[in-house]
């Protein structure tokens, strides 16, 4: 009878076909195909699609997208490693309204977010307006490549903090007075204790925004004014304006395929040590 | 293994019955498809309620957009108001039906200046909607237009404060206008010497959208925009600072009009709110919202003079005789999209 409960578990082989691997087969298929296959009489398989990617301008259109999520991974983990590290320092009572905090723009949609960042940054914005308040010169902003990695920063640190804040919290105390009691100060105890114990959520963060830092295309179209063309602006661009879906899947499956080996890469440096906290 | 088999495939058709067999019967579906911010939704709602339907409303910003929408077939339309160029190549490709013009007796408002073009020659397929064209909207206090040219958005001395459109047979026409060739050019030597000159024009662009820039030039972030002439109707009411010119070179006129796609099954119902959409009331509401031309011959007399006058709105005659229409560019189309991907990669 015990056997039973495991039943429960088939929905959820029927949503992973339905939902994952269903759409992922699809892709594959349409991205080894010819434009003109409309069903299995006329199917015919080509490498045409892939050949066409490794082509400069659209090589240096990945490359671009990869260099703007790895400057918006790098200034993310800047930033979120020392706001983890000080909201698992800080007193439970306050963690978690910091915690809170760093969660609730989550809450609003993500357009909404990235709308109001084009009129903080406008030329006749906020910033702008303060700038020329207090006597400053004023810049241009929106519609700059900062302004793109800046809308990915902003939108995308929740998940740098996050996973650094769970391997931080999880973390033994008793290692850090061990450490104190052995002799060594600040400075060694972080780079030899707390540094290496928190590497597995400083990983998952890294994965977790670079991954949709270089597919977005929202943020460059609407912050970068779609000057700095990213690999999700041209897939969706081939889906929706041109209709190629064939070339387009291809593209997306040399996506997936660059995504997983750096992830894989990752993985190797990723020693699972104890005490360290895994997200995935 | 096969008690397994069976259960999964269970589930699988539970999950297929539950998503095909849930469409009810009672109250008819109008599933409509236009383009964003291009209609008074209020009419909709008058429609649905006068004559018992729901009406499914869904929008898109590109014909290009459009087209694969309607043919991938996900959704079936009972109605479609797009572009003339589209709209020849989906008549073309036999996905529009022909209007019964008898259930469609407010057709006769419709000015004959807009009926018989080249993408439906004898009018049997669509009912024009709106009509209008592309130019330059402008800030009067920093912009000189005496030159009356496309050359104007190429000027250095605004410099990050220009803004063309994502959408690469408008940008093209700017170019190719400025050259001297026609908009609807196959020519590969002329479409690369228009691609060249977007190309050295892309450090001064500011940026590249369709929707938003009315909502820029009133800000007075921008120096000028590429748009089309109802935007700059909607813009220079809000700003009086703002006006529109449609240079020397000529243009590219456009039409936007109602078509019924081979897709539906409720063509009556379809043509029973074209007609509705063809009223003069109807009309009227609708230049109140989307600020563009109007092909209706009895609602232009009721417009008031302001709105007459502006040359963005009643554009003149001189203007118009030098303006070409978009044609289907069939295949050549991938040599378009072809240069406008080298450019924004660029």
């Amino acid at each position: 009878m015990k056997d039973r409960t495991k039943y429960f578990a088939y929905p959820y082989v029927v949503w992973i076909f339905l939902f994952i691997a269903l759409p992922a087969f699809l892709v594959l298929l349409y991205s080894s195909t010819t434009k003109e296959s409309n069903g299995l009489t006329t199917i015919h398989f080509t490498l045409e699609n892939y050949k066409k990617f490794f082509q400069p301008i659209y090589l240096n259109i990945l490359w671009d997208s990869i260099y703007l999520a790895a400057v918006s991974t790098v200034i993310c983990l800047i930033l979120g490693y020392p706001a983890a590290l000080i909201i698992s320092n800080t007193h439970v009572s306050k963690r978690n309204t910091l915690l809170f905090l760093c969660i609730l723009p989550m809450w609003m949609n993500m357009l909404l977010r990235t709308y109001a960042w084009m009129t903080i940054l406008g030329n006749n914005g906020i910033l702008n307006n303060f700038f020329a308040f207090i006597g400053l010169p004023t810049f241009n902003m929106l519609y700059t490549r900062g302004a793109t990695v800046m809308g990915m920063v902003y939108n995308f640190i929740p998940f740098m903090i996050l996973p650094i804040y769970t391997a931080l919290s999880k973390m033994d105390k008793g290692l850090l007075e061990a450490a104190d009691d052995l002799g060594a100060d600040k400075k060694t105890v972080f780079t030899k204790v707390i540094l290496p114990l928190s590497m597995p959520g400083v990983i998952s963060g890294i994965i977790m925004v670079f991954m949709p830092a270089v597919s977005t295309f929202i943020i460059p179209q609407l912050l970068g004014g779609n000057k700095s063309m990213m690999i999700g602006n041209l897939v969706e661009k081939l889906f929706i304006l041109n209709g190629d879906w064939n070339f387009g899947s291809a593209i997306s499956m040399v996506m997936m395929i660059i995504i997983l080996l750096s992830m894989s890469i990752m993985n190797k440096f990723d020693i699972d040590k104890e005490g360290g906290a895994r997200l995935w | 293994m096969k008690r397994k088999l069976i259960l999964i495939i269970s589930i699988l058709s539970l999950v297929l019955i539950l998503a095909t067999g849930c469409s009810t019967e009672e109250k008819q579906t109008l599933n409509v498809l236009n383009y964003d911010i291009y209609i008074d939704r209020s009419l909709l709602t008058e429609f649905e309620k006068a004559n018992n339907v729901t009406i499914k409303y869904d929008t898109y910003s590109t014909p290009e957009e459009m087209y694969i929408k309607v043919k991938s077939g996900a959704s079936k339309y009972d109605l479609i108001i797009s572009s003339e160029y589209m709209i020849e190549r989906m008549i073309n490709e036999n996905l529009v039906n022909k209007l019964n013009f008898d259930n469609i007796p407010n057709y006769k408002y419709i000015s004959e200046d807009f009926k018989n073009h080249i993408y439906d020659p004898s009018n049997e397929y669509s009912v024009p909607y709106f009509w209008g064209t592309l130019g330059i909207l402008y800030n009067k206090n920093t912009v000189d237009a005496s030159s009356d040219s496309w050359a104007m958005l190429w000027d250095e001395a605004h410099a990050q404060k220009i803004i063309m459109m994502d959408s690469q047979r408008d940008s093209f026409a700017a170019a190719l206008k400025l050259l001297g060739y026609s908009l609807n050019t196959v020519d590969e030597k002329e479409l690369d010497e228009a691609k060249e000159l977007l190309i050295q024009q892309r450090p001064l662009v500011m940026a590249y959208i369709t929707d938003g820039s009315p909502a820029i030039m009133i800000n007075e972030e921008a120096d000028m925009a590429l748009v089309w002439s109802g935007e700059a109707v909607s813009a220079m009411a809000e700003n009086e600072d703002l006006d529109f010119v449609i240079p020397k070179e000529g243009s590219n006129i456009w039409i936007d009009a109602m078509i019924i796609p081979s897709t539906t099954d409720k063509q009556e119902l379809a043509e029973k709110l074209i007609n509705f959409l063809c009223s003069t009331e109807a009309t009227l509401r609708n230049i109140d919202e989307v600020w563009y031309s109007t092909v209706h011959t009895e609602a232009i007399e009721l417009l008031d003079e302001e709105l007459l006058s502006n040359p963005a709105f009643n554009i003149p005659q001189s203007d118009l005789d030098k303006m070409e229409m978009f044609r289907d560019p069939k295949e050549f189309i991938d040599l378009y999209t072809e240069r406008w991907t080298e450019l924004m990669a660029n």
